[in-house]
């Protein structure tokens, strides 16, 4: 079937970005990143059941430069992944779906999501 | 022919001809991802500077065998059915989509395998 050029109705660069929408987004961009952070975690199981040798190869990449980053990015799309998944959860139920409910609900998610990343990297993961 | 009228095959159907299903499932596995994936994530703090032995240990215990499995499971298969929505979304070249499909359920069936199979590796040992 041929493609038409049909004119598209006004969509995403129409509008001021709002909060509701930049986390919508980042909900998506952070669960497509966590395909990263599966490999990684799969790597580093992998690592343990094949032996000594190898799982000292694996924390060498991790705990190198390009690693460490490529780690934080898992940490903080995880989390931001988890606890806004959580506020889609309530919404599903029927749940926080007023304007200023769902604001601030995302919000917390913001705050929340920090905080699990930074408490993470501290006490373990970092350096 | 079919005597069932157009409502009745389109009840709990939809355009996607599965009905509610990927929809659910992607509930199913979240709420289970919730519990699991916070309780992974203390357990690879307490090994990120952990020497080989203490990382084996961790993963000697059955129930940790068993959970460890299920969260495998289920972030995989709600991995799967998240890319899947957003390459149905943004790809809207038709050859290209099937192939990104089949390589996306490829990928995450292929590191699901090799997850799981490591986890049991180490709990049967």
């Amino acid at each position: 079937m041929a493609q038409a050029e049909r004119p598209l109705s006004p969509h995403l660069q129409v509008y001021r970005p709002q909060l509701t929408s930049v986390l919508s987004i980042l909900h998506r961009v952070a669960g497509v990143a966590l395909i990263g952070g599966a490999i990684l975690l799969v790597w580093w199981l992998v690592g343990i059941a094949i032996g000594p040798a190898y799982y000292a190869k694996v924390k060498g990449v991790i705990s190198s430069t390009v690693g460490q980053v490529v780690l934080f990015g898992f940490v903080a799309a995880f989390f931001y992944h988890l606890c806004n998944g959580v506020r889609h959860l309530f919404w599903d139920a029927g749940k926080l779906l007023e304007i200023g409910a769902a604001e601030r609900a995302g919000w917390l998610v913001v705050l929340a999501s920090a905080a699990l990343t930074l408490v993470t990297w501290y006490f373990g993961m970092g350096g | 022919m079919s005597y069932r009228s157009p409502l009745g095959r389109v009840r709990g159907l939809g355009s996607a001809k599965d009905g509610t299903h990927h929809w659910w499932m992607q509930r199913v596995t979240a709420i289970a991802l919730v519990p699991l994936g916070l309780w992974f994530a203390v357990k690879i703090v307490r090994l990120a500077h952990a020497d080989w032995e203490t990382a084996v240990t961790a993963f000697a215990s059955p129930l940790v065998t068993a959970l460890a499995l299920i969260l495998i499971g289920a972030g995989f298969y709600h991995l799967k059915l998240g890319l899947q929505v957003v390459i149905e979304d943004y790809v809207h070249h038709k050859p290209t989509e099937v192939f990104l499909q089949l390589a996306q359920t490829f990928l995450c069936t292929l590191l699901g395998l090799l997850g799981a199979i490591s986890v049991l590796k180490l709990g049967l040992l």
